[in-house]
C-alpha cells in the first residue's frame, strides 16, 4: 500500500508538514519536525530510485484521474535522480541549520522560517517528480514563492533588495514558462508531458509552436541563471541566510536544469531541439560567455559568498555547454555535474556557514588566518575548492573529464581547450581565499574565532567527503545519469 | 454576429509589452509591480481566449446547448491568477520592508545608499 504511493507520499509529507511547522511554533521542536519530515522525503526519494531502477518507470494516477486527463506523476530515471539530489541535500542541511539559524534568524520567526524551508523542498521535489507541464508551473511558484521570503531573511538589508529582485525576475521567468505551456496546449490540447511528445511532432513547423519553443527556453533559462539571465542570483546568494543559501546554490538551479531538460529532449525531443531549431549554437556561445566571464568576475568579488555565486553561474554553463554537444556522453556530463554540483556548492557554502556563524562576516578580509583558529573548516573549504577545480579523485574532476569527452567526441576541441583554461581561472579564485586563510596574519575577526560546532561541522564533512567518494566510485553516479541520459535522449537503452 | 478574429490577442500582445516595459524601465519598486501585473494580466487573458470557442456557452449540460466553451484553459488560470495575487502580494511586502531599511522606494536612490556602506 505505501510502497504504491510512494510517489504521493513524496510531495504530501512535506506540503502537510510545512503549516504545522507554525503550529509547533518552539523553535528546537520545529527543527526536529523538520528535519524528521526531511529525512523521511529522503527515505521515499531512495525507495523510489531503487523501485525505478528494479521495475522501470512508475506512472502514478493521482486521484485515479488516467493521464492525459489526470494529473500523472511519472518518474524515470532522470527525475528519481533529481528527487534524490534534492531531498539528501536537505536531509544533510537541516541538522546543519539547528545552530546556524539560531544565530541568523529572530527567534520568533524560526518556525515560519521552517515553514517557508519545507514549503520550498515540497515545489522543487514537486517539480521534479510531476509530469504534467502545468503541475510544473504550480509547483515552480510554491518553491520560488517560499525562497524569495528564505531570502529576504537575511541580516544585512540588501537581502530586500535581492529577493525583490529575484521575485521580479522569478515572476517574469514563470509568466514566460505560462505563455509556453498556453501555446503549446493551444495547438495539442493537452498539457501531459508524454502526450504533449507524441503530438507535438504533427504540428512541430508551426509559428507558435517554435514561439512557445522560445518562452519556454527562455523562462526555464531565467530560473536556471543561464547567462546573461543569472543577474539576481549573485546577490540572492550572497545575502541569503547561509543555511538558504546552502540549500538553494545545491538544489534550486539544479532543478531548473532538469525542467530544462525535460523540455528539450522529452516534451519537443532532440530532432527538433538539436535538428531543426539548432539550439546549440544559442547554447554553446552562452555556456562560454558564462564559463568565461563569470569565472573572471569571480576572480576579483572580495565577498567569498558572492565568490562562490558566481562561480556558480560558471558551474552552470558547464551543464549548459554539455546539453549542447547533441551526443549521449555530453548530456550524461551535464546530468553527473547536477549531481557533482551540488554536493561542491553545498559542501563550500556549508563551509560559508560556519565561517559566518564565527565571524559575523564572509568578506575574505575578515578570513586572513582562518586556516589557524577554525583549521576543520577551512580544510573543508580546500577539499571542497579541489573538487570545484576539478581536481582527480573528487566529483568535479569526473564532470569535467565526461565533459572533455563528449567535447572530443563531437569534434569540438576547441571547447575541450576552454574547458581546460577556465579551470584554470577556477584555480585562481579558490587560491585567492585559501591563500587569505592559510598565508596571511590573522585578521582582528578570526584571532577571535574558535572552531564551528561539531553540528554544522559534521554534515559539512559529510557533503565534502562525499566529493572523494563520488570521485572514486562513480557506480551509482555515472551509471544512473547513463541511463537516464539515454531514455531522455530515446536511444534504445 | 460581430467576428472579432484574432481582436483578443492583439490585446494581449499590446499588454504583455506594456506591462514588460513598466518592468524594465521604471526604477520605481511599486510601478515595477504594477508593470508584472499587467504583464501577468495579459496572459491570463490569453489562456481565457484560447478557451472561448465561437458561440459556445458556459460548460454546463443542458439541452438548449450543444457547443461549449473550453474549461480547462480557464481553471488553469484561476490557478495562475491565485499565484499573481500571491506574487504581488510579498512583493508589496517586500516594498514596505525596503522602504523601512532604506527610506525610499527608487531604486537609483537604493543603490547610491548601498555603494556609500
Amino acid at each position: 500500500m505505501i510502497g504504491a504511493n510512494l510517489p504521493a507520499l513524496q510531495i504530501v509529507l512535506p506540503l502537510v508538514a510545512a503549516p504545522l511547522c507554525v503550529v509547533l511554533a518552539r523553535p528546537n521542536l520545529v527543527w526536529g519536525f523538520a528535519t524528521a519530515v526531511s529525512w523521511t522525503a529522503m527515505a521515499v526519494a531512495v525507495a523510489l530510485l531503487v523501485q525505478v531502477l528494479d521495475g522501470g518507470t512508475i506512472s502514478y494516477q493521482l486521484g485515479g484521474w488516467e493521464p492525459p486527463w489526470g494529473i500523472e506523476y511519472r518518474i524515470d530515471l532522470a527525475n528519481a535522480f533529481v528527487l534524490l539530489i534534492v531531498s539528501s541535500i536537505s536531509a544533510i542541511v537541516l541538522p546543519f541549520a539547528h545552530a546556524s539559524v539560531v544565530e541568523e534568524i529572530p527567534e520568533d520567526r524560526v518556525s515560519l522560517f521552517y515553514c517557508m524551508y519545507l514549503l520550498c523542498l515540497t515545489g522543487l521535489l514537486g517539480i521534479a517528480i510531476t509530469g504534467d507541464v502545468f503541475n510544473v508551473f504550480v509547483f515552480l511558484e510554491i518553491s520560488s514563492l517560499s525562497s524569495y521570503v528564505l531570502i529576504s531573511l537575511g541580516r544585512d538589508r540588501r537581502a530586500l533588495t535581492a529577493a525583490y529582485q529575484y521575485l521580479i525576475m522569478g515572476t517574469i521567468g514563470a509568466t514566460f514558462y505560462l505563455i509556453g505551456i498556453g501555446l503549446l496546449y493551444a495547438m495539442t490540447g493537452t498539457l501531459n508531458m508524454a502526450d504533449l511528445a507524441a503530438r507535438l511532432p504533427a504540428v512541430a513547423e508551426t509559428r507558435t509552436v517554435q514561439a512557445a519553443f522560445a518562452f519556454l527556453v527562455i523562462g526555464i533559462g531565467l530560473k536556471a541563471a543561464i547567462f546573461p539571465l543569472h543577474t539576481w542570483l549573485p546577490n540572492a546568494y550572497c545575502y541569503a541566510p547561509s543555511v538558504v543559501t546552502a540549500f538553494l546554490a545545491a538544489t534550486a538551479t539544479k532543478v531548473a536544469i532538469y525542467v530544462l531538460l525535460r523540455v528539450l529532449f522529452t516534451i519537443f525531443g532532440t530532432e527538433f531541439t538539436l535538428g531543426e531549431i539548432a539550439l546549440q549554437w544559442v547554447l554553446i556561445p552562452l555556456a562560454l560567455a558564462a564559463m568565461f566571464v563569470a569565472s573572471t568576475v569571480a576572480i576579483f568579488q572580495t565577498d567569498v559568498k558572492r565568490l562562490l555565486a558566481y562561480s556558480s553561474v560558471a558551474q552552470i554553463g558547464y551543464m549548459v555547454l554539455g546539453i549542447s554537444f547533441g551526443n549521449l556522453t555530453g548530456l550524461t556530463a551535464t546530468i553527473v555535474h547536477l549531481f557533482n554540483h551540488a554536493v561542491i556548492k553545498g559542501g563550500l557554502f556549508m563551509v560559508m556557514g560556519c565561517v559566518f556563524l564565527r565571524l559575523g562576516s564572509s568578506h575574505i578580509r575578515d578570513l586572513a588566518g582562518l586556516g589557524r583558529t577554525m583549521p576543520w573548516t577551512m580544510a573543508a573549504f580546500v577539499t571542497g575548492g579541489l573538487s570545484l577545480i576539478g581536481v582527480p579523485l573528487t566529483t568535479g574532476f569526473i564532470s569535467k573529464w565526461m565533459l572533455l569527452q563528449a567535447a572530443f567526441e563531437a569534434g569540438f576541441w576547441v571547447l575541450a581547450v576552454a574547458i581546460v583554461f577556465t579551470s584554470v581561472l577556477a584555480i585562481v579564485y579558490v587560491w585567492r581565499v585559501v591563500e587569505s586563510a592559510y598565508f596571511r596574519e590573522p585578521s582582528e575577526k578570526a584571532a577571535k574565532a574558535s572552531e564551528a560546532p561539531l553540528s554544522m561541522l559534521i554534515p559539512t564533512w559529510i557533503l565534502i567527503l562525499a566529493n572523494i567518494y563520488f570521485g572514486i566510485d562513480t557506480s551509482l553516479t555515472i551509471g544512473v545519469a547513463t541511463k537516464a541520459a539515454t531514455s531522455l535522449m530515446g536511444l534504445a537503452p | 454576429m460581430i467576428q472579432w478574429g484574432l481582436f483578443n490577442y492583439w490585446i494581449v500582445v499590446v499588454l504583455m509589452m506594456t506591462g514588460f516595459f513598466i518592468v524594465i524601465s521604471h526604477g520605481n519598486l511599486i510601478k515595477k509591480i504594477v508593470g508584472l501585473n499587467i504583464f501577468q494580466a495579459s496572459v491570463f487573458i490569453l489562456y481565457i481566449s484560447i478557451g472561448k470557442v465561437d458561440e459556445g456557452t458556459a460548460p454546463i449540460l443542458d439541452d438548449r446547448f450543444s457547443v461549449y466553451s473550453n474549461p480547462l484553459p480557464h481553471v488553469l488560470i484561476l490557478t495562475a491568477i491565485v499565484v499573481g495575487v500571491a506574487t504581488s502580494a510579498l512583493g508589496l511586502a517586500l516594498v514596505v520592508r525596503i522602504r523601512e531599511a532604506y527610506g525610499t522606494v527608487e531604486e537609483d536612490e537604493i543603490l547610491d545608499q548601498d555603494d556609500e556602506s
